[in-house]
């Protein structure tokens, strides 16, 4: 990690993620500056939760993700396209069991 | 491995993408008039929140009262965190936030031109709630639709603040209108002098924007600024009806036919004018910017220090 992001010495940059309520995952809200963690998670409370939006925030340095590739859609995910049986409606069940 | 893509076929994959009505993120190949076109479009709409701070917190320490004073701080600290939710879509394409507020205050990005008029009565925070962020609303709903996944996901956040803003204003304005002539008076006046200027903030005429095409194949664009003009003069007439003022143009009136209102022209002279720097108050919104960030440096500079020395004391411990 570099102290200085660009020649400026701006702040540097932190991922926000947000739980909004109990029973949910925390979930990327957008990004912001801080000089340090503890500032992130002001500032992150302040700019993404003035509403109560959240009960939990994260906050990471930007530089420090790891991401899968440099496109979206990458092979990385390819794999799963083929395996539909991971997914409910791959198994049909009568009309009659309920619940189901 | 495979071999890296051509060009053509990027631009191929990046087409497709936008033919499926899908988003692009940011880390997708895209067009550099793509990538451009971005920057330039949500640096001006994240400036604009910015500098639209400027006009209402100018009434904010004169308030009539602890309720009126309340709405207006909330209302104009949402103002900063949508200027901040803007700046953060906008560094997704490579451009940090210092950079554009530099380009800001050199005055090399623009902001909209309706926050260079000055804000000279507190009928005014009632007039900009309803009719600028009325405004700013129809041009942002179908913005949460275009095709850049961030710039959408943060008009989404935007425009679920923004009808508190237009709410509080239009109440302020009822209220004021159920005061005496004076205060009728006064919104009368208000609203007189901010339409025009509201109607400018679709930008001018499609025949006049040659950007727009492009804008709207690339799916960054939803609708052209003649179609969302009409849109906001059909919603406007009835709430002006209902508050009791007079919109103040004579060729205003519902056509039948076309089943929407006929209006008249701003005076997009003036717009021009406005634009390249000369209407009321661009220069002292400049100033104040550029006032605010410099006086900040130094608390930008001593949070740095005192991060480095947190951690290299963390670290010795
Ligand atoms: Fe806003
Ligand atoms: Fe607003």
């Amino acid at each position: 990690m570099t102290e200085n992001q660009g020649p400026r010495d701006e702040w540097p940059l932190y991922e926000v993620f947000v739980r909004g309520k109990r029973g949910l995952n925390h979930v990327h809200v957008g990004s912001l500056h801080a000089a340090d963690d503890e500032m992130a998670v002001r500032h992150a409370r302040d700019v993404y939760t003035r509403r109560n939006e959240g009960v939990s925030i994260w906050v990471v340095r930007a530089d420090a993700i790891t991401a899968s590739s440099p496109d979206e859609k990458d092979p990385l995910f390819a794999p799963n396209g083929d395996k539909v049986y991971r997914h409910p409606t791959f198994y049909a069940i009568p009309a009659n069991v309920p619940h189901m | 491995m495979t071999a890296s893509p051509t060009e053509d076929e990027l631009q191929a994959g990046f087409d497709a993408t936008i033919g499926r009505n899908d988003r692009i993120e940011p880390r997708d190949w895209m067009p550099e008039g793509y990538r451009k076109t971005l920057v330039r479009q949500i640096a001006q709409h994240a400036h604009s929140e910015i500098i639209g701070m400027q006009p209402e917190g100018n009434w904010i320490t004169r308030a009539p009262s602890l309720r009126r004073k309340a709405v207006l701080l909330a209302k104009v600290q949402d103002e900063a965190g949508h200027g901040l939710y803007l700046y953060s879509a906008c560094e997704t394409l490579g451009t940090s936030r210092g950079e554009l507020t530099e380009k800001l205050i050199a005055g090399a990005q623009k902001y909209s031109s309706i926050f260079n008029y000055p804000t000279l009565s507190f009928a005014d925070v009632g007039t900009i709630g309803w009719l600028v962020d009325g405004a700013a609303i129809c041009n942002q709903v179908p913005l949460c639709r275009t095709s850049f996944g961030p710039y959408g996901r943060a008009m989404i956040r935007i425009c679920k603040e923004e009808s508190f803003h237009q709410r509080q204003g239009y109440e302020l304005l009822m209220t004021m209108m159920r005061g005496t002539d004076a205060q009728r008076a006064m919104v009368q006046e208000s609203v007189d002098r901010f339409w025009w200027p509201a109607l400018m903030m679709f930008g001018p005429p499609d025949a006049d924007s040659p950007n727009t095409a492009q804008s709207m194949a690339w799916g960054i664009k939803r609708n052209t600024n003649d179609d969302l003009r009409q849109r906001f003069v059909d919603m406007t007439v009835p709430q002006a009806d209902a508050l009791g003022v007079t919109l103040p143009d004579p060729d205003l009136r519902w056509n039948e036919e076309r089943g929407a209102h006929d209006f008249g022209q701003p005076d997009w002279d003036e717009f021009l004018q406005v634009v390249k720097g000369n209407g009321p108050c661009n220069a002292q919104r400049l100033a104040h910017r550029r006032r605010a960030h410099e006086d900040g440096a130094w608390v930008r500079e001593a949070a740095m220090a005192f991060a480095r020395k947190s951690r290299e004391q963390e670290a010795s411990a």
